[in-house]
C-alpha cells in the first residue's frame, strides 16, 4: 500500500515496503505535464507526498527538475494535470537554486525583509541564523560571504515559520560537511514533525534520514 | 499588509544607503544637463528663460529614467522576486513600496533641486513654485509608468535601450501639462488648471499601474 506514486511515462520508482502508508497527503499531483516553451519536460506525472515523507528528485541536467519544482510551487502554470492543494504561500516553503539574498544587504536584513513579505514579526531571524551556524556573519553584506554561508542563510528561512511542504532546489549546493549535517538535522526535524518535502539534488541526501523516497526523472 | 510595505520600503532605503552613487547619479545628471544648456546659450540671453520650462522638465524626466531600468532587475536575478510572489502578503504592496522608494530617492530630490536650477536659467520667481509643484505631481507618474515598463522588460537582455523608447512617449501628457503650467505662470496667466490635469493623471496612474506592474512581474516566471 505504499504505492503512493504511480509510474508515469518518465519515471522509475523503487517502492519501499518498510514504511507504513502515510495517512494524510500533503501534496497530491495528478497527471501533471510541465512544458517549458514548446518543450515537454515532464509528462503525466502522478505522485503524493505524505506526512513525514520526502521525495528526492534526481535526473540528469536539463531533464526538468527545476521546472517541475517551480510548477509545484505555483510559479509556473502546469500544461495539464492538477496539483492539490493549490500552491499557496501559507502552505509551502520554496528555496530555489537562487538564494534570494541581495548581495548588498546582510543575511539578517535579507531575512527581515522576507519576514515582512510573510507578515512575520522578524524577531526569530537571529535565532534561525544561529541554528544554521551563520550568526557570526549576519552583519556582513552577502557579497562578502562564501557560497555555503549564503546557502545556509537562504535555508534559514525554512525555520522562521512552520509550513507543511518544503520545495527545495539543490539545497546542498555549496554546503560543507558541517552544513550537510546541520541541514540533515533540520530536514529530519521537519519530517518527524509530520512535514513533507520535495528535494532536487545531484548529491545523495545526508544518510540517516527516514522517509526519503528516490524519484528519478529521465 | 502594512508590515510588508514597511519591510520593502526599509529594504530599498538600506540598499540606497549602501549604494549612494545609485541615487546621487540622477541628481548630478540633472544639474549637468541644465548647466550645459546654460553654457550653450548666449550669456544673459532672455530667450533662455523662454526655453527653461521645457529644459527643466525634459532634464528631470531623463534623469528619473536613469535608475528605473534596475528597479526590479536585481530582484529578478537573485531570486527575491520568487520569494515576493510566494509570500503571504500581496505583491502589489511590495510594488507600491518600491515605487514609493524610487520617488523618494529620485523624484522628490529632483523636484526640490529644480527650484535653484530654474533660477539659474532665468525663470521668474513667480513661475518657480509652479515648476516645483508640477514636478512633485509629474515625477511619481514617471516612476509609475517607468516602473511598469521596467517590469515588462525585466527578463530582456537589453532593457536599458528599450525602456526610454517605451516610457518617454507615454509621459508626453505629463510633459505638456507640466511645462504648460510653468509657461502660463511665466506669462502671468492662471497656472492651476494644468496642475489639476497632472494631479488627475497621477490619480489614474496610481490606481492602475501598481496592479498592472504586479501582473507584468508575474509573467517573468513563465
Amino acid at each position: 500500500m505504499d504505492l503512493t506514486i504511480f509510474y508515469g511515462l518518465t519515471l522509475n520508482y523503487a517502492p519501499r515496503a518498510d514504511r507504513p502508508p502515510p495517512n494524510v497527503s500533503i501534496l497530491a499531483v495528478e497527471d501533471l505535464t510541465v512544458h517549458r516553451g514548446y518543450r515537454c519536460l515532464v509528462r503525466n506525472l502522478s505522485l503524493t507526498v505524505g506526512e513525514g515523507e520526502a521525495i528526492h528528485l534526481s535526473g540528469s541536467n536539463g531533464v526538468g527538475k527545476t521546472s517541475l519544482l517551480e510548477t509545484l510551487a505555483g510559479l509556473r502554470e502546469p500544461a495539464a494535470g492538477t496539483v492539490a492543494p493549490l500552491p499557496e504561500a501559507r502552505f509551502l516553503h520554496w528555496i530555489g537554486h537562487k538564494n534570494a539574498l541581495n548581495l548588498s544587504l546582510t543575511p539578517q536584513e535579507n531575512l527581515e525583509f522576507w519576514c515582512g513579505l510573510n507578515g512575520q514579526p522578524g524577531t526569530a531571524v537571529v535565532e534561525v541564523l544561529a541554528r544554521m551556524g551563520v550568526e557570526r556573519v549576519r552583519h556582513r553584506p552577502c557579497r562578502t560571504l562564501s557560497a555555503g554561508q549564503k546557502r545556509r542563510s537562504a535555508l534559514a528561512r525554512l525555520l522562521i515559520v512552520h509550513r507543511p511542504l518544503w520545495l527545495l532546489d539543490e539545497p546542498l549546493d555549496g554546503l560543507d560537511a558541517q552544513g550537510l549535517q546541520c541541514f540533515a538535522g533540520v530536514l529530519q526535524g521537519h519530517l518527524s514533525a509530520g512535514g513533507g518535502a520535495v528535494i532536487t539534488s545531484h548529491q545523495p541526501l545526508p544518510a540517516g534520514i527516514g522517509g526519503i523516497r528516490p524519484l528519478h526523472l529521465s | 499588509m502594512s508590515r510588508s510595505f514597511i519591510a520593502a520600503l526599509r529594504r530599498e532605503l538600506r540598499l540606497a544607503a549602501a549604494a549612494k552613487i545609485e541615487w546621487l547619479m540622477p541628481l548630478l545628471f540633472y544639474v549637468l544637463v541644465v548647466v550645459l544648456f546654460g553654457l550653450g546659450a548666449r550669456p544673459n540671453d532672455p530667450q533662455l528663460a523662454m526655453f527653461a520650462p521645457a529644459v527643466m522638465w525634459v532634464g528631470a524626466l531623463l534623469a528619473a529614467l536613469l535608475t528605473l531600468e534596475r528597479l526590479f532587475r536585481s530582484d529578478y536575478e537573485d531570486g527575491t522576486l520568487e520569494q515576493v510572489f510566494l509570500g503571504t502578503e500581496p505583491v502589489t504592496v511590495v510594488v507600491l513600496a518600491k515605487f514609493a522608494a524610487h520617488w523618494l530617492l529620485t523624484g522628490l530630490p529632483l523636484a526640490l533641486l529644480s527650484a535653484p536650477l530654474a533660477g539659474g536659467l532665468g525663470l521668474t520667481a513667480g513661475a518657480i513654485p509652479f515648476l516645483t509643484a508640477g514636478l512633485l505631481l509629474g515625477t511619481p507618474v514617471l516612476t509609475l509608468i517607468g516602473g511598469f515598463a521596467s517590469a515588462l522588460t525585466v527578463g530582456l537582455p537589453r532593457a536599458g535601450v528599450l525602456l526610454p523608447l517605451l516610457v518617454l512617449p507615454l509621459v508626453t501628457p505629463v510633459l505638456i501639462f507640466g511645462a504648460g503650467a510653468v509657461r502660463a505662470a511665466q506669462s502671468g496667466l492662471d497656472a492651476t488648471a494644468p496642475l489639476y490635469f497632472l494631479a488627475a493623471v497621477l490619480a489614474l496612474a496610481v490606481s492602475l499601474l501598481p496592479w498592472a506592474t504586479a501582473a507584468a512581474l508575474r509573467n517573468t516566471f513563465e
